[in-house]
């Protein structure tokens, strides 16, 4: 009996101790970006929205949020798009070294964004492409194409060759398969993939960094902010991103479970 | 709508594995043909030919007198009931049903009309908006069969549209899809390795073996007067016993066999006509055997046989017999309820001759 209450007892206190491990960090961020006063450390003076007032305040900070916005919505489509057509092709039609076309789709992934960024700024500089939003853009593509490939390869079950069948034997062009049928049967596993390449997109700051040049997106001027050392609304703008993420990732909960439960 | 389907000499070959081989075909417009046989004897590849899903290797296959050989599946008047049904997940009923309308062009509200009407024939107008998880295995099968006949197509082809259903599920489907075959007058082809199943909604079947068509016919054709030794092993429990042509003539023919001599009119040899000499195997159905010579019309005695056991079926006594004259493996029969049957009994053996069927003995002894 002692030794099963301990047992639990145990089992319990690891669980809150890799929960704090994880959470603690951004609990203190977003505790200390309610802070009234001009330190962002203990101790806490006391409530304030002060800095959120000053972070929606900033234009400068408001025009990257909305450039963090624009590239993460158009790298994940693009992602997502270019990732489906490839899982598509891969996985239902006999390709020449379709092991090999697999392996180099998923390659970026074990490569690190700081390689990819310079590889990128290297090709860019050669081909004398200027740094934008668009750069940055594309970098974002590079390293969730090979994400959204794997997820929704993944999903393609050969159960659905059948059901694919059955609407060509119906009438419906190899375009109106993959429209109407096969997509919305992967819906599940693209809409994960778009939610995940976004949140990655969002959170991005080598290749942003690396990439632009005078628009930058959220993390870019998060960074430029700090130089000038901490304060609370660094905290603030940090929350915020917290925010954006954990309201994608809840959209993408709801939507995935909400469709598995269903089928 | 419906239309006659000629296969010509189509052969198909996977490597070095041919699935079918030379296998000729004429389909009337309106029939419900079955193709019978076991898994892998080409059965589905035939299917899948006619749906265009697979190119002959050699040969043509016409539908309607047009020649279809290489026509995709969608340009085809053919469409195809798969086995697991296929229907897509994401939308409703009537939407299923409708998506062959879809693709015609029909605009929202004629084909919902449409649909509703199919859903209708197969008993599920009142499901029109649920998704196809809602439904049982069943209510699968119909709207699947709906969503097939929707288009109008000329030919339907099902691919063993039956096979996951339970067997009491299965019987009750058998009979909707004869019903509704007969209301569409449409070509049903269908697939299946139930020879039950088979005779019970063919108009002719098909018996189909090692990538050949074994033998042709409507059901009691095919089950009484089989073409080959697989066709009568296959169609239900068969005996067959060896013997010799004697001696024979236009009309008839004497066979020497272990269990004693017969004679037999020559229409009994239904895959070529006798000669002097031939070995051959006699085919006996169980339910042939007369266990006493008292039975209708004019027998032929086949010595006695001792009853090794014994089983009682509802319908019947099904019996093993030994014959006394040979040491030969046992004989199967079937004898009627009224029989009093005790093992070690000793019975005398009689058939009809006109029930037995003689064929070359070429193939081993299923």
């Amino acid at each position: 009996m002692l030794r099963k209450i301990s047992a639990s007892v145990l089992s319990w206190t690891y669980l809150v101790l890799v929960y704090a491990f994880i959470f603690l960090p951004v609990a203190v961020l977003v505790l200390f970006s309610f802070q009234d006063g001009r330190l962002p450390v203990p101790p806490f003076n006391g409530f304030s929205l002060q800095w959120y007032e000053a972070v929606f305040a900033d234009r400068k900070l408001m025009a990257a949020l909305g450039n963090s916005m624009v590239v993460a919505l158009a790298s994940s489509v693009i992602s997502v798009l270019l990732g489906f057509l490839a899982a598509y092709a891969l996985a239902r039609y006999k390709l020449p070294g379709s092991a090999l076309q697999r392996g180099l789709l998923i390659a970026p992934m074990t490569v690190s964004y700081l390689i990819i960024a310079l590889g990128l700024l290297s090709v860019l500089n050669a081909l004398h492409v200027p740094l934008s939003l668009m750069t940055v853009g594309i970098g974002h593509v590079v390293i969730n194409l090979p994400l959204c490939f794997a997820i929704i390869y993944a999903s393609m079950g050969d159960h659905h060759i059948n059901i694919e069948r059955a609407a060509r034997d119906l009438g419906a062009s190899d375009f109106k398969v993959m429209a109407l049928v096969t997509a919305p049967m992967l819906m599940p596993s693209i809409l994960a993939a778009f939610f995940l390449s976004v949140t990655f997109s969002w959170d991005e700051f080598i290749i942003a960094f690396l990439l632009s040049r005078f628009d930058v997106t959220l993390p870019v001027e998060i960074w430029s902010m700090l130089r000038s050392g901490l304060n609370p609304k660094t905290n603030a703008i940090g929350s915020l991103v917290f925010l954006a993420s954990v309201a994608v990732l809840f959209i993408l909960e709801l939507s995935l479970f909400g469709r598995t439960k269903k089928q | 709508m419906t239309a006659s389907v000629t296969i010509e000499n189509v052969s198909k070959i996977f490597g070095a594995f041919t699935a079918l081989d030379n296998v000729s075909l004429d389909i009337r417009a309106g029939e419900f043909i079955v193709l019978l046989g076991p898994s892998g004897c080409g059965k589905t590849t035939l299917l899948s030919i006619l749906g265009g899903f697979l190119s002959p290797s050699s040969g043509r296959v016409t539908i309607g007198g047009q020649d279809m050989t290489y026509v995709a599946p969608s340009k085809r008047p053919t469409t195809t009931m798969f086995q697991d049904y296929a229907l897509f997940p994401h939308m409703r009923l009537v939407d299923n049903v409708g998506f062959g309308l879809r693709m015609r062009g029909l605009a929202k509200a004629e084909r919902d009309e449409k649909a509703l009407g199919f859903l209708d024939l197969v008993g599920l107008k009142a499901s029109a908006g649920k998704r196809p998880h809602e439904l049982s295995g069943g209510q699968r099968q119909r709207v699947a069969l709906a969503r097939a006949l929707a288009v109008d197509p000329d030919v339907l082809l099902l691919d063993e549209p039956l096979g996951a259903l339970d067997l009491k599920l299965r019987r009750q489907m058998q009979d909707e899809l004869k019903a509704i075959q007969k209301r569409v007058g449409t070509t049903f082809v269908h697939v299946t390795h139930d020879q039950e199943e088979a005779m019970a909604i063919a108009d002719r079947i098909v018996v189909m073996n090692q990538g050949r068509i074994e033998d042709f016919g409507p059901p009691s054709e095919v089950y009484m007067r089989p073409r080959s030794l697989f066709s009568a092993g296959f169609m239900g429990e068969v005996n067959f016993v060896s013997g010799r042509v004697a001696a024979a003539d236009a009309s008839s023919a004497r066979v020497e066999t272990a269990l004693g001599s017969l004679a037999l009119p020559a229409q009994n040899f239904t895959a070529s006509s006798p000669k002097a000499g031939d070995r051959i195997t006699l085919t006996i159905r169980p339910e042939h055997f007369r266990a006493d010579d008292r039975a209708e019309g004019p027998t032929v005695a086949l010595g006695e046989a001792r009853v090794a056991g014994s089983a009682f079926f509802g319908t019947h006594y099904r019996c093993h017999l030994q014959p006394c004259a040979t040491d030969t493996r046992a004989l199967v029969a079937h004898l009627p309820q009224s029989a009093s049957v005790r093992e070690g009994e000793i019975v005398p053996l009689a058939v009809r001759a006109a029930d037995v069927v003689a064929l070359p003995a070429t193939g081993g002894h299923a």
